[in-house]
């Protein structure tokens, strides 16, 4: 996918950021709303400037009401507008849950296609920001268990802009997840063109021969960094497989680099149980057996609420490099 | 209703209100003929074992009758819920097509027969419901009626929904919004004071829904819901309002609802004898037959033909419903996402 051309490095919040301006440029009947999108440009500033250039009339300042966020953003779907709507943290998303996975994701199949809901949800979401039990979940679970809903949750500026503009110009109801510590910890090439990424196709960031490692979002990097690490110290070869999209998810490409490697581990922030990790280990135990030359693993969250405020326990809440480093050791050592 | 000379001296100067001719009157008493033959047959049905569920319109037609008229079908936007029997023939649904939602056959217009009846989206009318959680269409109408205001159309969104719905949190949140960006929407409440068991004194502290207008800055007027003139009238303003840029309102119709909840509900167990026997005298039926013929709208010989013909179109469609097969069983994998590529596993 990549061009050779040097492209201009930026920020995964400005790829959010441009990546919306040039398809409100580009459409009209993309509006967005949200609380403090408009003059405050949003709480991580994805929309700053905004109402300067495109008005009130296309950059709304809802109240403090998330249901009505989404179900407005649902109606007005349905009546030939193209929404972007904004949950300013994911941990706030809870109260939308009814009007999306009720309501949204049943649009279509309910009305026999009669009607469909072209609509786009930005959610920030993630921890290891310091973000306590309110501002540092994850919460990818229950819309990538829906179906009528896709989910996307990319890693790196590239995958955001391509993936942004394929959620938006999509005719269905789309969870667009953004890491928080992601925002601005993550630099990468960008370019400034009408580039898409296709939704459901994972995304193989590493190569390597020795072990399938499946990951998203934050987890992406720390697995890239501890990949790194045990083909320096050990010389194990990772590879490295970005989900991109939780649902659906792309058998496909894990079932392939499983069948080189015979080794498979999943690496997610969210806690383990009943979850994508669950999922991809699911889909290589029942389609991937035969290739395997070990136990699938996984590193994941503790089963305690997410996640601790004070700082210690938060870095031990945590997958890091290290725990995944560890953790690609031990898979290949079997 | 008395009939003394007085109460038809009174009847006879009522003049009708703008837009509602005499006959538009008569034929809005004729689809609630049609309505109350097919209303009855469709709990027949599921006594029968053949329809699984049905919620009766019963009470609400003069109310939903007299909505319907202050609207214009040919670029309004409707979205109902569960006991909208009425409305739904008014805006030129047949008695075949509701049956098929009830007995779920192959070809049913709404969601195929993949939703309870009443659920779907219209292929003649915008009219839609998604949603057995009620209250949900409240902020999906305000979205509807905002997608209205900047395409700069003059449709008007028309949203149902009953006085259990108004205890959710999604109820003050639509009125909060529409009155906040004067989107043109009808709030349209049909108030039957009972939310499946739980009666109004104990769903709310207040005796008026329509009361809570003035919290969200916007109008608010209660209605005699039996009284298909007065709600014709009460809409009619609502939706002028809308459609002239002056944003939303909020009308309360008072029905009664004079069967339980659904099929599957038995009032008994918590209304009296004494307001069963009561209710019954609020049947629109009655009182617009009643109010028609004071009025010299309507003969005897006219409202006999209606009946008749009601009777007939009902059995014909009865007929046809039954007659059509379900749906085939691999109709359920269709239309999922647009790709129909929706499985999250390899299946």
């Amino acid at each position: 996918m990549r061009e050779a051309t040097l492209v201009p490095e930026m920020t995964l919040i400005e790829s959010v950021r441009e990546t919306l301006r040039m398809e409100m440029r580009r459409d009209p009947d993309i509006f967005m709303l949200g609380e403090d999108i408009g003059p405050r440009g949003g709480v991580f500033l994805a929309s700053e400037g905004f109402v300067d250039e495109f008005g009130e009339g296309r950059i709304m300042n809802t109240p403090l009401a998330e249901s009505s966020i989404i179900g407005i953003a649902l109606g007005a779907a349905v009546n030939g507008m193209r929404p972007v709507a904004e949950i300013q943290f994911a941990d706030f998303v809870w109260p939308a849950i009814n009007q999306l996975v009720g309501e949204a994701a049943r649009v279509r199949y309910g009305t026999n296609g009669g009607k469909f809901a072209p609509m786009t949800v930005r959610v920030p979401y993630g921890g290891g920001v310091r973000g306590g039990l309110y501002h540092s979940q994850s919460i990818e679970v229950l819309f990538a268990h829906t179906p009528g809903l896709q989910v996307i949750a990319p890693a790196t500026p590239w995958d955001a802009r391509g993936l942004l503009r394929s959620a938006i110009r999509s005719n269905d109801p789309t969870v667009f997840l953004e890491h928080k510590r992601t925002y601005r910890l993550v630099r990468g090439e960008a370019p400034d063109r009408e580039y898409t990424e296709p939704i459901g196709k994972a995304d193989v960031k590493r190569a390597g021969s020795d072990v399938t490692l499946v990951t998203y979002g934050l987890m992406l990097h720390y697995s890239l960094q501890a990949a790194e690490m045990v083909s320096q110290s050990d010389g194990i070869e990772t590879e490295v497989v970005d989900l991109r999209t939780l649902r659906p998810i792309d058998g496909e490409t894990i079932l392939d680099s499983v069948s080189q490697t015979g080794r498979a581990m999943i690496v997610q922030e969210d806690t383990g149980a009943v979850s994508v990790s669950s999922e991809v280990a699911a889909i290589i135990a029942s389609e991937g057996f035969f290739d395997l030359d070990a136990p699938v693993n996984r590193v994941t969250a503790p089963e305690i609420p997410p996640m601790p405020f004070s700082p210690l326990q938060e870095a031990e809440y945590m997958p890091s490099p290290e725990k995944i480093a560890a953790s690609i050791r031990r898979l290949a050592e079997v | 209703m008395s009939e003394s000379p007085s109460d038809i001296a009174v009847e006879a100067e009522l003049s009708l209100p703008s837009g509602l001719t005499r006959e538009r009157l008569l034929g809005a008493y004729k689809t609630m003929c049609l309505s109350r033959v097919l209303d009855v047959r469709i709990w027949t049905l599921n006594r029968q074992g053949k329809a699984a569920i049905a919620a009766s319109a019963q009470g609400h037609e003069a109310a939903q009758l007299g909505t319907v008229l202050a609207t214009d079908p040919t670029r309004d936007r409707y979205l109902i819920y569960y006991r909208q029997l009425t409305a739904m023939l008014a805006l030129g649904t047949t008695p075949t097509e509701m049956l098929m939602q009830f007995l779920a056959r192959d070809g049913e217009i709404l969601s195929a027969a993949r939703q309870f009846p009443l659920h779907g989206a219209h292929p003649r009318v915008d009219l839609f419901s998604f949603s057995n959680v009620v209250g949900t269409q409240l902020p999906q109408a305000v979205g509807v009626a905002l997608a209205d205001k900047m395409k700069g159309r003059d449709a008007v969104t028309i949203s149902f929904f009953g006085d259990g719905a108004a205890s959710q949190g999604d109820c003050h949140e639509a009125m909060n919004f529409a009155g906040i960006h004067k989107v043109p929407v009808v709030f349209l409440c049909e108030n039957n004071r009972y939310a499946i068991s739980v009666p109004l004194e104990q769903q709310m502290p207040v005796d008026s829904i329509a009361s809570r207008a003035s919290s969200y800055g916007i109008p608010g007027i209660e209605v005699d819901g039996t009284d298909v003139v007065a709600t014709y009238e009460a809409v009619k303003e609502a939706v002028d309002r809308a459609r002239s840029g002056g944003g939303a309102s909020l009308v309360e119709l008072r029905v009664e609802r004079l069967l339980p909840h659904t099929t599957d509900d038995d009032h008994t167990r918590y209304r009296s004898k004494e307001d069963i026997e009561r209710i019954a005298s609020m049947d629109p039926l009655p009182i617009t037959e009643a109010m028609l013929k004071r009025q010299g709208i309507l003969d005897q010989a006219t409202d006999d033909e209606f009946k008749e013909w009601a009777r007939r179109e009902v059995d014909d469609a009865t007929d046809e419903a039954e007659a059509t097969p379900f749906p085939p069983v691999g109709d359920m994998y269709e239309k999922v996402l647009e790709s129909d590529a929706g499985g999250n596993s390899r299946a």
